[in-house]
């Protein structure tokens, strides 16, 4: 595959033109730079997922298995029975085409199947074949068109180009919601072994080892020991956490992006600080080491598979309650999955705050409480001495995460506690924001780097907002509550608007906690020269 | 292909009732077998799909939150856009499925000199639906005149309100001519917005062209032909009663325009039209967003395989010993 190179003002190009042909009548083109590699059959096999076989997404043969128009249809039949949302999406639809320009796909393509409306009725057309009426006696003139491999890549190349942030979903008169519809046809692709490899390697990882990255648990410790080094050397603090540690009051599961990379291991470095500033009696546990789901992009069951080990490594450490980090789309599983696949949680107590004595009612069956809502409870009780002065070098937005802003409505807490630790706040423009926010444009499981130039795209209108401030209030901080968003905004900012930096509210949370005991600090967390401290050391 | 051949459906069912009714004297059977099998096939087909949709579970706590969860007490909820209650969900329907809620939300994103996306406010969609939805309705309760004996004292009072310009003999309805222009802005805007054009199918045509036609022939019969109404009203009065008569002097128009309504009604339950019932059975919305606070039962819950913590230190208790992390097994 070429190098993607493609300047900003090439892929500003957007072409909005509809073809000249009818969709159904314009073959799929799979195009370099828009998709991602296949999974490797190794990471298959040690989850058991079925057809596992050597395919190239370029290739004319997908070396599928014989049965696979059976298995998709059995496969579709499956799903209509077990899900309502499915089962009436495939119906109701009426096309008014309010979600067309909603979805950051089709704003950053203008691909006509990359409507929300199009990426579904890709899969509709399929489902009045076979399953309706009207589809079987009137075919195309209902809308409905042949199971063939041709369509099999189509529905393949675009429900890996859909991210399910929700947006359109938003704004559907009926709250048709595109992400229920991707992720019954990425089960469909799963169940013909055509999964992907950012995905599968991600899925098998966690399923062995405990998380995505694979890391295992000497690994999780000494990575965070090199953070527990620089946070002495920035604070002259040393701290100790404690890992698998039976008895603690909280287990802590943040994704572990967070433990290994720029800029999440500053956000990890927060997390540190902050629940030793607390005296928090918490474990991190490296079995449970991975708060986000991959597997939530493969099969609701594989996702079941994965979480199962929040509860009963919870259950196993004997702890009261769990306390989760900064992620998207782990919110949203924890959220509005967790409790009803592997609860109830009734070993737990119903999270309570140590430090203020708040209850976090709104978590009482789950016992999961975000780190946000229990920061934000910390700062109105004033428990947290903080220096915002030591965040005035930058000037900081907030991105909402698809998933904690329209799977779950966090919107308040992390602004409040952005306003308690810095002096510069400015909002992107508000059709950009809270519920109606956009996605970095490389989240389930899409942020791989041989589909940058998907993600590029997908990440243009989110971009796009962040350049608008950074014009006109000089923003130079995008904060976020997301590791996928703190991996990928790092790359689409580099591309679309530099300058900007990508950093968790954690992060800022600790720029400006005045700690105990600590030496007067002359460096942010990531060892730049705190204001007026240039040329301190 | 898509318009024309939902447009020649209809000009073919026009056609079938004059011929129908002035050619072959059909009036029985345009006049109470198919509105008969109309309505049967209505009532039969719109119960059979709701309860075929009710026969799958929603597993999940799937709201789409458009608003401040419930949190810490000083963060004030968003009680409508986030519903934590089933009162909340009820406010949250209620505003869906009266007032188009989500509809009004709508935004027209454009990239503006190939490096600025900006979104506007669009409404006419959210406002031409409205115009159409009630307008349709009203139509509808005026009907009911015709279905019984004596007139109900509450639609005097919705006539008297839809004819309140007091223009013309017999009086002019607004909700009539405000149907026919809405449907009209509804058609031209799928015809004439690129995008809508693409992705529209036939079945979204089909009940276009039908509505047109229905509130056509109505304001035709009613302002134009002067159709004789106390004809319609025996025949009316028959089929409501089980005991159908066809009057004479009844021109064809009406059967026309009877036969568009009985198409519309047989053709519902197998359209997109059941979005009517499939709103309300919308799992993103009409779920309590409080999936934290109480757990949802999944009906088809199953136990799946798992890696369990002694599996995974029997793999690195090594491991784990050398970085003094606590095990199980020494």
């Amino acid at each position: 595959m070429a190098k993607f190179t493609a300047k900003p003002v090439d892929l500003l190009k957007i072409n909005f033109k509809t073809p000249k042909t009818d969709w159904m009548d314009t073959p799929v083109n799979i195009r370099e730079h828009m998709y991602c590699h296949p999974a490797k059959a190794k990471d298959l096999e040690t989850v058991g997922f079925p057809n596992i076989h050597e395919w190239r997404p370029a290739d004319d043969n997908w070396n599928l298995p014989e049965d696979w128009k059976e298995i998709v249809i059995n496969g579709i039949k499956e799903r209509l029975q077990k899900y309502r949302s499915f089962h009436v999406f495939m119906d109701i639809c009426v096309r008014c085409g309010a979600c067309a320009d909603k979805c950051h796909f089709y704003l950053g393509t203008g691909d006509p199947k990359n409507m929300p409306v199009l990426r579904a009725e890709l899969l509709r057309s399929v489902y009045r074949k076979y399953f309706t009426a009207g589809g079987k006696i009137f075919g195309k003139t209902a809308g409905a068109r042949e199971l063939t491999e041709d369509v099999l890549k189509e529905l393949w190349y675009y429900f890996y180009q859909c991210t399910e942030c929700r947006r359109c979903s938003v704004f559907c008169p009926y709250g048709i919601d595109t992400a229920e519809i991707t992720m019954m046809a990425r089960e469909l692709t799963n169940l013909l072994g055509l999964q992907l490899g950012w995905i599968g390697g991600p899925v098998a990882a966690c399923y062995m080892k405990g998380n995505h990255l694979g890391l295992e648990p000497h690994t999780i410790k000494s990575n965070i020991e090199m953070m527990l080094d620089d946070i002495e050397t920035i604070t002259g603090i040393r701290i100790n956490p404690t890992f698998n540690r039976k008895g603690a009051e909280i287990l802590f599961v943040t994704p572990s992006g967070d433990l290994f990379a720029m800029p999440g291991i500053y956000t990890c470095m927060g997390y540190l600080m902050l629940f030793h500033e607390l005296g928090l009696d918490y474990t991190w546990s490296t079995y449970a080491s991975e708060g986000g789901n991959f597997g939530f992009f493969t099969s609701n069951e594989m996702a079941k598979r994965l979480n199962y080990k929040i509860y009963a490594e919870a259950k196993r450490l004997g702890v009261k309650w769990i306390l989760g980090g900064e992620c998207g789309h782990m919110w949203r599983v924890l959220h509005q999955y967790m409790d009803t696949w592997n609860g109830p949680a009734d070993f737990l107590e119903v999270p309570k705050s140590p430090i203020t004595g708040t209850v976090f009612d709104n978590a009482k069956s789950t016992k999961m409480t975000h780190i946000s809502e229990f920061t934000a409870d910390l700062i109105k009780h004033g428990k947290l001495k903080l220096d915002k002065s030591r965040n005035d070098h930058l000037k900081v937005t907030f991105h909402d995460s698809c998933n904690t802003s329209r799977g779950m409505g966090l919107l308040e807490e992390p602004r409040y506690i952005i306003k308690n630790v810095c002096n510069h706040f400015y909002e992107m423009p508000e059709n950009t924001i809270r519920e109606k926010t956009f996605c970095c444009g490389s989240g389930t499981g899409l942020n791989a780097s041989e589909n940058m130039e998907l993600r590029m795209r997908g990440g243009l209108p989110r971009a796009n907002a962040v350049k608008y401030v950074r014009d006109q209030y000089g923003v130079n901080m995008l904060a976020n509550i997301c590791a996928i968003d703190r991996a990928t905004l790092s790359a689409s900012m580099d591309y679309w608007v530099p300058g900007v930096g990508v950093a968790g509210v954690s992060e800022l949370v600790a720029n400006a906690l005045v700690m105990k005991g600590e030496k007067e600090r002359t460096t942010d967390l990531r060892g730049e020269p705190l204001p007026g401290k240039e040329g301190a050391e | 292909m898509k318009i024309l051949f939902p447009f020649f459906a209809v000009i073919l069912l026009v056609l079938l009732a004059v011929v129908g009714v002035k050619g072959a004297n059909l009036h029985f059977l345009f006049g109470v077998v198919v509105p008969y099998a109309a309505v049967f096939t209505f009532i039969i087909g719109v119960i059979y799909r709701v309860l075929k949709w009710a026969k799958s579970p929603v597993p999940f706590s799937i709201a789409t939150t458009c608003g401040q969860q419930k949190t810490l007490p000083w963060i004030k909820q968003d009680k409508l856009e986030n519903p934590s209650s089933t009162l909340h969900v009820i406010g949250r329907m209620a505003l869906e499925v009266l007032l188009f809620r989500s509809l009004f939300r709508n935004l027209k994103g454009e990239l503006k000199d190939s490096s600025r996306l900006i979104y506007g406010s669009d409404k006419w969609l959210w406002l031409a639906g409205i115009a159409f939805h009630y307008s349709f309705l009203i139509v509808l309760l005026r009907h009911i005149r015709l279905f019984a004996e004596p007139t109900p004292s509450y639609l005097h009072l919705l006539e008297t309100f839809d004819g309140f310009l007091q223009i013309g003999i017999p009086r002019l309805f607004m909700t009539g001519v405000i149907l026919l222009a809405a449907v009209t802005f509804l058609f031209l805007r799928r015809l004439y917005i690129p995008q809508v054009r693409y992705i529209s199918l036939a079945a979204d045509y089909f009940p276009l062209f039908l509505i047109i036609g229905i509130a056509t022939t109505g304001i035709l019969m009613r302002y134009f032909f002067k159709t004789d109404v106390v004809g319609v009203k025996e025949l009316t009065m028959g089929l409501v009663s089980l005991s159908p008569v066809i009057p004479e002097g009844v021109g064809a128009i009406f059967y026309v325009h009877l036969l568009l309504v009985s198409t519309l009604f047989a053709y519902f339950p197998f359209s997109k039209l059941m979005h009517m019932g499939g709103v309300f059975l919308s799992p993103t919305r009409n779920l309590t967003a409080n999936s934290r606070e109480y757990r949802r039962i999944n009906p088809w819950n199953y136990p799946v395989k798992v890696h369990t913590y002694e599996e995974y230190e029997e793999e690195f208790r090594d491991k784990m010993k050398m970085a003094e992390i606590p095990v199980e097994k020494e």
